[in-house]
């Protein structure tokens, strides 16, 4: 990447802004779990010890009030904070990978994890890669080609299979 | 001299023609693993776990710890010729490692880096071999107060030894607790945090959250700055490896510090990343050519490889003696030796001799034939970098989702490591630590029920922490560790405020 701003893509996200998020997410955790705990019962009950919620009850209060303190870190504007954390280019090379990894998990269901695989691999090779369809097919292939002989053949570890593995006898 | 005794019948077992054989590819894979980014030694580990389910148990460990060797040396690799840490705890490799490659001596960095990694790793052997049964023996008169003692400093020393952030390294800990909690309560049988949903019965599996929050995080990351490979070429030649070795004795200093620093790191779950920031900072402070550091100094490679080897390797005796693992990857160790049917912590020392002592003679055995790989293979290896990553990225998620799907034969399972991919991503820009969410990830169930067993003994009287001096101890140590970064920002406070007062 040059240094430019014009290939760095825009400033997206701040750190402030991520850190603060994340401390909303950890607070949410918290609340779902201490919700559970006290249906569960945190109180101590004779001959029985501890009921089950108060373990994990004790465990997301330190959590939220750890979390309480990074809000109340991360909340003032600083110079550190107010870095860019996430631009546009960068979170588009992350979508690249991640979302047609998303529609690969998805399709895992239907076709099986090779034929998904074989797609997934290929089609990343060719239009994040720029190969020529010939090469991103034979690697592709052989990639899932060696990974269904070493789980399916030789250690005999079943995977989510398809149709097309169904054709073939397996 | 018992310890030698049982050592040399470990040997017998390890040194066969088919564990050489296991050791050979583990090393391989290992250091492909580490030349790799995306692909760490916990979840290339944890992704190759359901292929030695059909193993017998010795050969499995042997097959997953030679992994783990050939990941540690691996992340050297990048770090020198590319200035891109394959692994965490390379990345203090790179600060002098690189600018060695640069000045045209990137083979003597590499026999350096190799050479004190190896050295490293067979001082905390040596110090497992002879402290491991020791330190079992003992554990073997702890009850439930005991183990939550040890589990207490486990996780307090997180806290007291971290860098960076204590409260966010406590949030991401506490996670890995309330993560934990989540499925069948194995002490009353009722169910927690499930909210009628079947997949949840199980629980989070903590391999899951590895290869999510490991992997697929590491690949965000990676994707994200663009990767771009550029580096020098290695040629390894064999003078290099006797011109390197003349230069090493001389820095015998740096190696015993490191290996120390390294090995009490291990032990206690610092890791090995921080072991080798603090092996080099040591070195940095203390050598005589200290101000060359950083502008190519083979000291500079040697401090921080010796320590990170030394931590890597010590943190599997805790994991062997107590249950107890040093560092995700000896974490998913332990998940492996559950799934073979033994149970890690002091017993093992007594019902399964032939293992462990197979077990520590291949570490030996591992750690000499992973040296004579890397200096023989090293162009090699290094030619992995010229894949394009626009291959191996998807190449990863693919054999992520194959590990993750393995663990319970579950799509959900495939679902989660997805999410845990973006928690992975998120948590590593904002510098939340990872190792103590898996660790807790880990250590929940049992950490909670010798808690809650202790607290049956005493009925509900939190003074049987402190009811004898071993426990007591160890609690006392736990609690400082636990406050420790409030102290010292106290301390600093205070401090801070008289020089103020006095400059007024």
């Amino acid at each position: 990447m040059s240094s430019n701003e014009e290939a760095e893509g825009r400033p997206l996200v701040s750190y402030r802004t991520l850190d603060i998020a994340v401390t909303f997410f950890f607070l949410i955790v918290c609340a779902i779990v201490t919700v559970d705990s006290v249906r569960l019962g945190i109180a101590w009950k004779p001959n029985e010890g501890p009921m089950p919620g108060l373990f994990p009850f004790y465990m997301v209060l330190a959590m939220g009030i750890a979390s309480l303190f990074n809000l109340w870190r991360a909340l003032p504007q600083s110079e550190e904070g107010s870095e860019t954390a996430v631009t546009s280019v960068g979170l588009g090379r992350m979508a690249a990978i991640f979302v047609p990894a998303v529609i690969f998990v998805l399709a895992t269901n239907y076709i099986g994890i090779y034929v998904s695989a074989t797609i997934y691999i290929g089609a990343f090779m060719i239009f994040f890669g720029k190969f020529p369809i010939w090469k991103a097919a034979a690697v592709s292939l052989g990639i899932a080609i060696v990974n269904f002989m070493m789980f399916e053949v030789w250690f005999l570890v079943p995977l989510p299979k398809g149709p097309l593995e169904a054709a073939l006898g397996y | 001299m018992e310890e030698l005794n049982a050592l040399f019948g470990g040997f017998a077992v390890a040194l066969s023609a088919y564990h050489i054989l296991l050791m050979v590819i583990g090393i391989t894979l290992g250091v492909i693993i580490g030349v790799l980014p995306g692909l760490g030694g916990a979840n290339g580990v944890a992704i190759l776990l359901p292929l030695t389910f059909t193993m017998p148990p010795t050969s499995a460990i042997i097959l997953l710890t030679s992994i783990y060797w050939g990941a540690l040396f691996g992340g050297a690799i990048t770090s020198i010729l590319f200035n891109i840490p394959g692994e965490p705890w390379s990345v203090a490799t790179t600060f002098d490692g690189h600018p060695m490659a640069q000045n045209g001596k990137a083979d003597e960095a590499l026999v350096g880096a190799f050479t004190s990694s190896f050295i490293g790793a067979i001082f905390a052997v040596a110090l497992i071999t002879f402290l491991a049964p020791v330190v079992a023996k003992f554990a073997l008169k702890f009850g439930p107060a005991e183990f939550f003692a040890v589990q207490f400093l486990t996780f307090a020393s997180f806290i007291g030894m971290g860098r960076g952030s204590a409260m966010k390294t406590v949030a991401s800990m506490c996670l890995g607790f309330a993560l934990a909690s989540v499925g069948l309560d194995n002490v009353t049988g009722t169910l927690r945090m499930t909210f009628g949903q079947d997949e949840l019965l199980n629980g989070f599996k903590f391999l899951v959250a590895v290869i999510g929050l490991f992997g697929i995080g590491e690949i965000l990351s990676s994707m994200e700055d663009g990767l771009k490979f550029n580096g020098a070429t290695a040629k390894l030649r064999m003078d290099a490896v006797i011109r390197t070795w003349k230069q090493l004795p001389r820095m015998w200093m740096t190696f015993i510090r490191s290996c120390i620093v390294g090995c009490w790191m291990g032990i206690t779950p610092g890791g090995a990343t921080p072991a080798s920031f603090m092996g080099y900072g040591i070195a940095k402070r203390l050598s005589k050519r200290g101000d060359n550091f950083g502008k190519g100094e083979l000291e500079g490679v040697v401090a921080p490889e010796t320590a990170a080897h030394a931590a890597g390797t010590a943190a599997l005796l805790p994991m062997l003696t107590l249950g107890i693992p040093g560092s995700p990857t000896a974490a998913v160790l332990l998940g492996g030796l559950l799934i073979w049917g033994l149970q890690p912590g002091p017993l093992l020392f007594v019902e399964q001799k032939d293992f462990v002592w197979g077990l520590i003679a291949s570490m030996y055995l591992g750690n000499v034939v992973g040296l004579i790989m890397v200096l023989t293979c090293v162009p090699l290896f290094a030619a992995i970098l010229r894949v394009p990553f626009s291959i191996i990225a998807p190449a990863i998620v693919f054999v992520c989702a194959i590990g993750a799907y393995t663990v319970n034969n579950a799509m959900f399972d495939v679902w989660m490591m997805l999410v845990f991919g973006i928690m992975g991503y998120l948590f590593n820009k904002l510098r939340y630590p990872l190792p103590p969410l898996v660790l807790a990830l880990v250590l929940g169930d049992q950490a909670e029920s010798s808690f809650r067993q202790a607290m049956l003994v005493s009925q509900g009287n939190v003074g049987i922490f402190w009811s004898n001096w071993l426990c007591g101890g160890i609690m006392t140590l736990g609690v400082v560790m636990a406050f420790w970064p409030a102290l010292q920002a106290l301390r600093n406070k205070f401090a801070g405020n008289g020089a103020v007062a006095r400059a007024a």
